[in-house]
């Protein structure tokens, strides 16, 4: 509670954007009872790149589904921009989703047979942007993430690493207050992946976009500012990364 | 919001434009059968009163035979003979003029050509009864109705047959065993509504065709054109009187004759159309609601097969309620779309079909507007489950879906 406390304090400096505290998400129950998370406890300020890193099954996956409000935990508080949301209903959490989160996923996930610039108009149409500043913001997402002139084309015309650029500006478009990336370079070669953490990095540098990252690689994480490492549930260590800034 | 759901259905039908018009099939077959079944239907009914009527609806038919109908057992049929025909027009009142016929099947003979035809004995006022005239050649005079000499019109099928495109007028043909001048060629009458070539007929003087082709002086049909003043079914029933006392059948007696009164064939025709139609339409009804099974079916497979997309839009933030509108809208687009197309290809091909068999081609607003909003009315209902389905599935399953 002493957290609370120093999150709604008038003096306690900018509010952070994500806070979890005592965090579980628990499936099952009884003897087939499974922790995915247990006991989590972390902040993430606003303008920071956090990669979640551990080995498989060590609860980063779990713990980005409820940074996202997709999932909801079982114990605990998510205080996002200080608001409680961890046991928001569904609709509700969709809202919040639509207004200030943005996703990046491994395998793209964009709609095909659909040009890159409805791909990044889908979530303007949600918001109710109007048609003509809908068109105007995508066509700027898509120039930011380097792909003026491709705006026309469907997934299956894209490369790889053009198609994830198509899911960034999809998620940059509605200027979120996060972006929540799950192995953004899980499908792409060292190549690809080293544009896209460079334009991830640059996002988060020049636009001061926060950035919240699951990636079993080092490499990866490298360009992150920010290391949070899970094992088994729980966080085993958390801890800047050396020469982030440097670079 | 009704402008972001239908933009995000017509982006999502316009991505699988086989699917949805392969979707739409169903519903334009459906509704295509409605419109074109109930359109032939009332053209069919108005075409066969119209017919049945065309042979003027103030007149009666008389013919000997009993009402019970079937094959008349081993008694043979108690023809009419000329004073019938004299009673009925002398003591019938409302009666303007009697047409007594005699008809007997034959073969015509022209050089080496023959037709297998009928040959019609009749009076001079069977054409203004019966409303017949010639193309070519003249009706027959006094001359020939009394001479005994057989002479003959004949009707257009039977001069193609024997004569092709020749004139016909002046020929001597052989009906029969008699030998016969053609003196005219009959107005086309073409099909009736019972399907025989009205066409196919032999005229000749009465008398000439009961000495030289029968061999006796019954009569085996009267006409009668009832006065314009008088009411058909009132002088039905004078000459159904007349004839049981001419005929001597008893009270408890059935008549072994028929009276018939073409509007009231006419009536029982477009009865039986109309079940029909409603037969058919409840049919092509059936198959419009096997269409709308077709689209519940296929968008039950395509929500399974769009999880990942669903997925992403409820990601992306999209509500509950708005994945349900727009797959909901989806569907009725489709029906709605399908029924339009349905309701064209039923016009045009019940259009065809009047051009083909000449019925009146009578298109009604009702049924129309019903195939649409019933077409929408199926995207609705059917549409309804698969997308109360897509917005359901849980954003992070949908997601995993490969």
């Amino acid at each position: 509670m002493a957290m609370t406390a120093a999150i709604l304090a008038p003096d306690a400096g900018p509010i952070p954007t994500i806070v979890l505290q005592g965090v579980a998400r628990v499936y099952g129950s009884g003897e087939s009872e499974v922790k995915a998370l247990n006991n989590i406890d972390f902040t993430v300020q606003q303008g920071e790149f956090v990669a979640l890193m551990g080995p498989s099954g060590a609860g980063k996956s779990t713990c980005l589904n409820v940074l996202g409000c997709l999932d909801r935990p079982t114990a605990g508080h998510y205080f996002f921009q200080g608001v409680d949301v961890a046991y928001l209903p569904r609709e509700q959490r969709a809202l919040l989703r639509r207004h200030f989160i943005g996703f990046v996923f491994q395998g793209f996930n964009l709609l095909n047979r659909t040009t890159a610039l409805e791909n990044v108009e889908l979530p303007l149409i949600y918001r109710r942007v109007p048609a003509a500043e809908r068109r105007k913001r995508a066509f700027e997402a898509l120039a930011q993430v380097g792909l003026k002139g491709r705006e026309q084309h469907t997934p299956g015309e894209l490369s790889g690493g053009q198609q994830q650029r198509v899911a960034i500006a999809r998620a940059i478009v509605t200027k979120p207050a996060v972006v929540l990336a799950d192995e953004p370079t899980g499908n792409l070669d060292t190549t690809k992946s080293e544009e896209i953490m460079q334009l991830l990095t640059s996002l988060n540098r020049e636009q001061g976009l926060t950035i919240v990252m699951v990636t079993h690689s080092n490499e990866i994480a490298a360009f992150a500012q920010r290391e949070v490492h899970f094992r088994d549930g729980k966080i085993a260590y958390d801890r800047p990364i050396a020469g982030a800034q440097a670079r | 919001m009704i402008w972001n759901t239908l933009l995000l259905a017509f982006r999502a039908l316009r991505r699988n434009l086989m699917r949805s018009l392969l979707t739409m099939l169903g519903i334009v077959i459906g509704v295509a059968a409605v419109i074109a079944v109930v359109t032939m239907g009332t053209g069919a009914s108005l075409s066969v009163t119209s017919q049945v009527s065309s042979l003027g609806d103030k007149l009666l038919f008389i013919n000997p035979g009993s009402n019970q109908g079937g094959p008349q057992g081993g008694s043979a049929i108690r023809q009419f003979n000329q004073k019938d025909v004299q009673a009925v027009a002398r003591e019938v009142s409302g009666i303007d003029a009697v047409s007594p016929s005699v008809s007997s099947s034959v073969t015509a003979v022209f050089g080496n050509n023959n037709w297998q035809t009928s040959v019609t004995g009749v009076t001079e006022e069977y054409f203004p009864v019966r409303n017949m005239a010639v193309v070519r050649g003249s009706v027959f005079n006094q001359l020939h109705y009394q001479s005994g000499r057989l002479v003959c019109i004949i009707g257009k099928t039977v001069r193609e047959e024997l004569f092709g495109a020749v004139d016909p007028v002046g020929s001597t043909i052989r009906i029969g065993i008699a030998a016969c001048e053609v003196v005219g060629e009959l107005e086309s009458k073409g099909q009736s509504s019972f399907g025989n070539d009205q066409d196919n007929v032999i005229l000749a003087p009465l008398r000439a065709v009961q000495s030289r082709l029968i061999g006796n002086e019954d009569i085996t049909a009267i006409s009668a054109s009832v006065a314009s003043w008088a009411d058909n079914a009132e002088v039905k029933v004078r000459v159904e009187q007349l004839m049981r006392d001419r005929r001597n059948i008893g009270v408890q007696d059935a008549d072994d004759f028929r009276v018939m009164d073409p509007t009231e064939i006419a009536g029982v025709l477009s009865n039986i159309t109309g079940v029909l139609t409603l037969f058919l339409s409840a049919i092509a009804a059936v198959s419009l609601v096997v269409g709308g099974i077709g689209i519940m079916n296929i968008m039950l497979v395509s929500v399974t097969e769009r999880t990942r997309e669903i997925g992403i839009r409820l990601a992306i933030g999209a509500l509950e309620k708005e994945v349900l509108a727009q797959f909901l809208v989806e569907a009725v687009i489709l029906t709605t779309l399908g029924g339009v197309i349905g309701v064209a290809l039923g016009l045009l091909a019940s259009y065809a079909a009047s051009q083909a068999l000449s019925f009146p081609f009578i298109v009604s607003p009702s049924v129309v507007m019903f195939a649409f909003l019933f077409s929408a009315l199926v995207g609705v209902v059917f549409g309804y489950v698969p997308a109360r389905r897509a917005a359901r599935l849980d954003p992070i399953e949908a997601l995993r879906h490969e």
